[in-house]
C-alpha cells in the first residue's frame, strides 16, 4: 500500500497546477507517517513478545555471576541431561530423515491411490498435543498398557526410561524432513531420474547422484528443524520420563526441576544453552532457506523455459 | 504387491515398493498404532463413565480456559501477524533480515525456555510485569500471553508468500478509481488475503490448543481457574487414572483432527485463490 497514490498522466512538477501539487505532497507526507506508525507498532510488538524474552534468558542466566552460571552447566545432573538430550536427537533425527526421504520418494515420484490421505497422515503428529503424544506411548508400553506385562516379564523398561524418551521425541519430530522434501520433489518431477535410468544408471546410483544433489538444501533444512525440536521437546518427554535425576532427565526437564526448586539462575543458565541452540538454528535456517528458494526458482525457471 | 495394488500407472523408476512399504510401516508403528491405543482404551469405558470423565466441572473449566485463551491468542496473532507480515514484505527497514529471522523464534526456542522466560518477565516484579496495572503471571491472562508467543509465526509465515505475490497494480488501480486507503484495504487487499489469514489463524489456534511447555510455568495451574486441558491429562495420569486421562485426550484429539481437516481445506482454498490471481 506504500505506493497507493493517484497516478497522474501529467509529468511531475511544472505542469501540475499548484493546489494539486500541494495536495500530492501532503498525501505523500501522510502516507509516510502512516507507514512509519505501522512499522513502529509491528516492531514494538515483536520486541515485547520475541526479542525481550530472548534477551532475558541470557541476562537471567548471568544474574548471579559467571561462577553460578558455570557451576550450573557443569553440574553432573546438567551434564547427564545434555547427554540424554543429544542421544535422543542423534537417534530420532536420522530415523525421521530416512523416513522423510522414503516418503518423499514414494509421494513425489509415483502416482498412487490414497496419496493425499498419506500426506495428511504424515502431518498428524503436528496437530497432536505433545502431552497426548506421551500419553499414547504410556498406553502402549506402560505397566498397564498393551505390552506392559510382556515387557515386565522380560525385564525391559521403555516408559520412565530412555527408550520412551527417544520414542516420544521421534513422534513429535516425525513430519519435519518429509514435509520439507515432499513439495520440492513434487515440483522437480521425475524427468531427470528417468533420464539417468535410461542412460544406464542403477536405481541407487540415480538416487545418490541425481535426486540427493537436487534436494540437499531442503534436506538440510528439514534436519535443522527436526533437530531443534528434538532437543527442545518438553511435554511429550515429560509424560514418559519419570523425572529420574541424571537418568531420565533431558535438558528441558532439568530446567523445569531447577526452576521449581527456585534455582532461577541455574535454570536460566541451562536454558541459555538451548536458547543459543535456537539462535544457531535461526541463522542456519535463514541461510538454508535462501538456498531452497533459489533451488525452487531455478526449477520453475527451467520449467518455464522447457 | 503394493505397486500392483496402488499405482495408477506403471513407472520406470524403481523403489516404489520399498519406499512406500517403509513409509507405511514406520507411520503405523510410530503414529497410527499408538494413536489408536487412545481410542481403543477409551472404547473400553462405559458411555456414562466416558461422559463423566470428559464433562466434570473441573474438566469443563479447563476446556473453557484452553479454547478461550487459544481463540483470543489466535485473534491477536491474526491482527498483529498480518501487520508484521505486511511490514516485512512491503517496507524497507534497517535490519529487516534479522527481524524476519527472529519471527521464527517461537518455532526454534524450546517451549520450556519460553515458559520460564515469559514467567520471569510478566511476574509482578518482572521487567514487563512491574509496569502493568493487573496481574499476568499465574492468571489466565498469562496463558493467553504464552499462546500469543507460540502462535505468531504461523500467521506471519502463512501470509508472507501471499503478500509477496499480491500485485500492487491492483491496489493502485483501486486508488486511481478513487478508493480511500481503508476502502482499498478492506475491499481489495483483505479478500485476497482472507484464505491465508484464516489458515494462519487456524494453525495458530490448533497449536495453542495442545500447547503445554510454555504455558504451565506462567499459568499458575489453579484447578477451575488457570488449569489447561493438557495439564489436566497429566494430573489424571499422575493419579493413575489412565481411563480419565485417555478420555480427555480423545476429546482433544477429535478437536485436533477436525482442525486438521479444516486447515487442509483452507490451504486448498488458498492455493486455488493464488492460482486464480497469477
Amino acid at each position: 500500500m506504500s505506493s497507493v497514490l493517484p497516478v497522474s498522466p501529467v509529468p511531475l512538477g511544472a505542469a501540475l497546477p499548484r493546489p494539486a501539487a500541494a495536495r500530492r505532497k501532503k498525501a505523500q507526507a501522510r502516507q509516510r507517517w502512516i507507514n512509519a506508525l505501522l512499522a513502529g507498532v509491528a516492531l514494538l510488538f515483536l520486541t515485547l513478545f520475541l526479542f525481550v524474552p530472548l534477551v532475558s534468558v541470557f541476562v537471567q542466566a548471568f544474574a548471579k555471576g559467571v561462577d553460578v552460571y558455570l557451576d550450573a552447566i557443569t553440574h553432573p545432573d546438567a551434564l547427564a541431561a545434555v547427554k540424554l538430550t543429544l542421544l535422543a536427537a542423534v537417534i530420532s533425527v536420522p530415523l525421521n530423515l530416512v523416513f522423510g526421504v522414503a516418503a518423499a520418494w514414494a509421494i513425489a515420484k509415483f502416482d498412487f491411490r490414497g496419496k493425499s490421505v498419506l500426506i495428511t497422515l504424515i502431518d498428524l503428529p503436528f496437530s497432536v498435543s505433545p502431552v497426548i503424544a506421551g500419553l499414547i506411548y504410556v498406553l502402549v508400553f506402560g505397566l498397564q498398557g498393551w505390552l506392559g506385562p510382556w515387557l515386565r516379564d522380560h525385564d525391559l523398561k521403555i516408559i520412565f526410561a530412555v527408550p520412551g524418551i527417544v520414542l516420544a521425541t521421534v513422534f513429535v519430530t516425525f513430519p519435519f524432513v518429509a514435509r520439507e522434501l515432499i513439495p520440492l520433489m513434487q515440483a522437480q518431477g521425475k524427468e531427470q531420474e528417468e533420464a539417468a535410468l535410461v542412460l544406464g544408471a542403477s536405481g541407487w546410483q540415480t538416487f545418490w547422484h541425481v535426486t540427493v544433489p537436487n534436494v540437499k538444501w531442503a534436506l538440510l533444512y528439514g534436519v535443522i528443524l527436526c533437530n531443534a525440536r528434538a532437543m527442545g521437546e518438553f511435554g511429550a518427554v515429560s509424560v514418559v520420563s519419570g523425572h529420574i535425576r541424571s537418568q531420565t532427565n533431558t535438558m528441558p526437564l532439568h530446567i523445569e526441576i531447577l526452576y521449581n526448586e527456585y534455582q532461577f539462575a541455574a535454570a536460566f543458565a541451562v536454558a541459555s544453552l538451548l536458547a543459543g541452540l535456537a539462535l544457531v538454528t535461526l541463522v542456519l535456517k535463514a541461510l538454508v532457506e535462501r538456498r531452497v528458494k533459489a533451488e525452487l526458482r531455478a526449477q520453475q525457471a527451467a520449467e518455464a523455459g522447457a | 504387491m503394493l505397486s500392483r495394488l496402488l499405482l495408477k500407472q506403471r513407472s520406470v523408476l524403481p523403489g516404489f515398493n520399498l519406499a512406500l512399504g517403509f513409509t507405511l510401516l514406520y507411520l503405523s508403528l510410530i503414529v497410527l498404532l499408538p494413536l489408536s491405543a487412545a481410542f481403543i482404551k477409551s472404547s473400553g469405558m462405559t458411555l456414562q463413565a466416558f461422559i463423566d470423565a470428559v464433562s466434570s466441572p473441573r474438566v469443563l473449566a479447563s476446556y473453557r480456559l484452553t479454547f478461550g485463551a487459544s481463540l483470543a491468542a489466535a485473534l491477536v496473532n491474526a491482527v498483529f501477524g498480518l501487520l508484521v507480515a505486511w511490514v516485512l514484505v512491503r517496507q524497507q527497514l534497517p535490519g529487516k533480515r534479522i527481524v524476519d529471522a527472529l519471527v521464527d523464534l517461537p518455532f526454534a526456542l524450546p517451549t520450556a525456555v519460553a515458559g520460564i522466560a515469559l514467567t520471569a518477565l510478566y511476574a509482578q516484579n518482572g521487567w514487563i510485569g512491574q509496569f502493568l496495572p493487573f496481574k499476568v503471571a499465574f492468571t489466565p491472562v498469562g496463558v493467553f500471553v504464552a499462546l500469543v508467543f507460540i502462535g505468531l509465526p504461523f500467521v506471519v509465515r502463512t501470509l508472507q508468500p501471499v503478500l509477496e505475490d499480491l500485485d500492487r497494480s491492483v491496489e493502485e488501480a483501486a486508488a486511481t478509481l478513487g478508493a480511500s486507503r481503508a476502502q482499498t484495504f478492506f475491499k481489495v487487499v483483505l479478500p485476497v488475503l482472507m484464505p491465508a489469514l484464516l489458515t494462519g489463524f487456524t494453525l495458530a489456534f490448533a497449536r495453542a490448543l495442545g500447547e503445554y511447555g510454555s504455558v504451565i510455568f506462567i499459568a499458575g495451574n489453579l484447578p477451575m481457574v488457570s488449569e489447561i486441558t493438557p495439564l489436566l491429562i497429566i494430573t489424571r495420569l499422575e493419579q493413575y487414572d489412565y481411563q480419565g486421562a485417555t478420555a480427555i485426550a480423545v476429546v482433544m484429539l477429535v478437536a485436533s483432527f477436525v482442525l486438521l481437516l479444516l486447515i487442509n481445506a483452507l490451504q486448498a482454498w488458498t492455493r486455488r485463490r493464488q492460482g486464480a490471481t497469477t
